[in-house]
């Protein structure tokens, strides 16, 4: 279907007049979609820095395979292998009970020195196995599996930190989704009202637009541009604090960033990103909500 | 050019409007359509444009097989078929030009043919120089004109008239019947529902008369055989 720039730009004007004309239903409208879509974004930022985040610590999780210190050389071999046998293991590495001590003073700092006394034959440690999971997210199931294992004495891994942003993030999700979805109907039946109001105000037109042999997509357009005007302009106001808002936030992630592995997403392109996120939401709304009252009205 | 068979037309609501009608109308004819009110006389009319489709049997205008027809493809068929209303259907808040405009504009005609032919239907209807004017400063005559200028502006090959004299006093109704004779003398096929007997009595055409649902006279230059 090509359209001719001409009708194009009379749909244009057509559906820039009827939200002029309508002028309190189209802010209405607009200061729906508005709050709808900066629900959205803040709720999107949020979510997807959250993301961000959990996938940074995951990626650092490593299961400790603490090994029963009366097992044999053999055993410990064996056991290693057997690891590596498992699904999703990306990499096992050996830790001796002398490494495991070094890296424990050296993480303790001064009060560490204290574990030095320790001689080689009495060091309380155990040999452990470094084990890093294919994906993070595999990381409990396989820490489960390990624990079964042959001379294995304890299994450790972040799981606090990993359950609890998983936990925090569905919530978050599950709440945010309700309230979106109940704001994005409320916005798309507003909008279906203020076409409503538009096509009764047009019905005279559209009736002889319909007798004199006026396609049906040529009616249909201006209430869809109508639609899309809503959408786009209750877009506006979201992105600008959008933009602001994470700019703020993104000159100041030094604050944040002292814990090395909380880190916000890059202002560029992420904002960016978000936007055309945000601005499809309210284009899609606008045009779904002239849909709606445009499919009643102009029955053919 | 028009051809109905066997047409029967039945309402969601249980009322049989048509029930089997048969007729044949050939182009250039002029054709009164008669009959008392819930007739069937605007079933007939609506089946024409596709404003309804027939429950069962088959019409045929200018080729096309209206019950067959996408919807797709009405308006297409609407751009070859000019109506004119009892209450003339103008837009209040236009100009008389541009009701007569907005009729071609709708059906994407470039604005120049649209500059140019709306002056030339104005003319023939004699409203010229009433082009500006809003529908309320003119008279009924004047706005039944430009009903008529705004249907004959595409060129239709039929011309519908849904009593087009209803609202009209006897001076005013024998100038559109003038201007509709001198419409069908160009060529163009005139079908027009009418309560006038005093027009049909006169200016003797071919006459339809319909009762219950059925046409139950077909003559050429007949009457309108109700006494009213």
């Amino acid at each position: 279907m090509v359209m001719k720039v001409r009708t194009l730009k009379r749909h244009v004007k057509e559906g820039l007049k009827s939200s002029w004309r309508n002028s309190w239903m189209t802010l209405a409208s607009v200061g729906a979609v508005t709050t709808t879509l900066l629900l959205v974004s803040v709720f999107l930022a949020l979510m997807m820095n959250l993301n961000h985040v959990a996938q940074n610590i995951e990626e650092d999780v490593l299961i400790k395979v603490l090994i029963d210190v009366t097992a044999t050389d053999d055993e410990v071999e064996e056991l290693g292998e057997s690891i590596k046998s498992l699904d999703n293991v990306e990499s096992v590495d050996f830790s001796s009970r002398d490494q495991e001590l070094k890296g424990l003073i050296d993480s303790l700092g001064d009060e560490g020195n204290v574990f030095s006394l320790y001689g080689d034959d009495e060091n309380p440690l155990n040999h452990a196995y470094i084990v890093k999971a294919v994906e993070p997210k595999d990381t409990i199931t396989l820490a489960e599996e390990i624990e079964s294992l042959n001379r294995v004495e304890k299994v450790n891994y972040g799981q606090d930190v990993v359950e609890n942003i998983f936990t925090f993030n569905n919530y978050a999700r599950n709440i945010g989704l309700i309230l979106i979805v109940a704001l994005l109907f409320t916005a798309i039946f507003l909008i279906s009202n203020t076409i409503k109001i538009t096509i009764i105000a047009r019905r005279s037109e559209i009736e002889i637009m319909k007798l004199v042999g006026a396609t049906n997509w040529f009616i249909r357009w201006p209430f869809f541009i109508e639609g899309l005007l809503l959408g786009i302009l209750g877009s506006i106001i979201p992105i600008a604090l959008l933009f602001t808002g994470y700019y703020f936030l993104d000159q100041n992630s030094a604050m944040i960033n002292q814990f090395e592995f909380i880190t916000i997403l890059p202002f560029n392109p992420f904002v960016w990103q978000l936007s055309g996120i945000v601005i499809l939401i309210g284009a899609v709304i606008g045009i779904w909500g002239s849909i709606m009252s445009v499919r009643k009205f102009l029955k053919v | 050019m028009i051809e109905m068979l066997d047409v029967k037309k039945t309402y969601p609501n249980g009322v049989i409007a048509l029930n089997g009608v048969s007729v044949k109308i050939k182009p250039g004819e002029f054709v009164y359509l008669v009959g008392q009110s819930g007739a069937g006389k605007s079933t007939f009319i609506k089946l024409i444009f596709r404003e309804e489709k027939a429950s069962s049997g088959s019409v045929t205008v200018n080729s096309k097989d209206l019950v067959q027809m996408k919807w797709k493809d009405v308006p297409i068929l609407r751009r070859d078929i000019g109506v004119v209303f009892q209450d003339f259907k103008l837009l209040p808040k236009m100009t008389i030009y541009e009701n007569v405009a907005f009729a071609l504009e709708v059906i994407e005609q470039s604005p120049r043919q649209i500059r140019k032919r709306v002056m030339e239907v104005l003319d023939q209807v004699g409203l010229k120089n009433k082009a500006r004017f809003i529908p309320d400063e003119l008279s009924g005559g004047e706005q039944q004109r430009v009903a008529i200028a705004r249907a004959i502006a595409n060129y239709p090959k039929i011309l519908i008239a849904d009593e087009p004299t209803g609202n009209l006093d006897p001076d005013t109704s024998w100038e559109i019947m003038k201007l509709l004779e001198e419409i069908n003398a160009s060529g163009t096929t005139i079908i027009m529902a009418t309560h006038s007997k005093e027009i049909v009595n006169t200016v003797k055409r071919r006459v339809i008369a319909m009762e219950d649902g059925l046409i139950v006279r077909d003559e050429y230059r007949g009457d309108y055989g109700y006494e009213s």
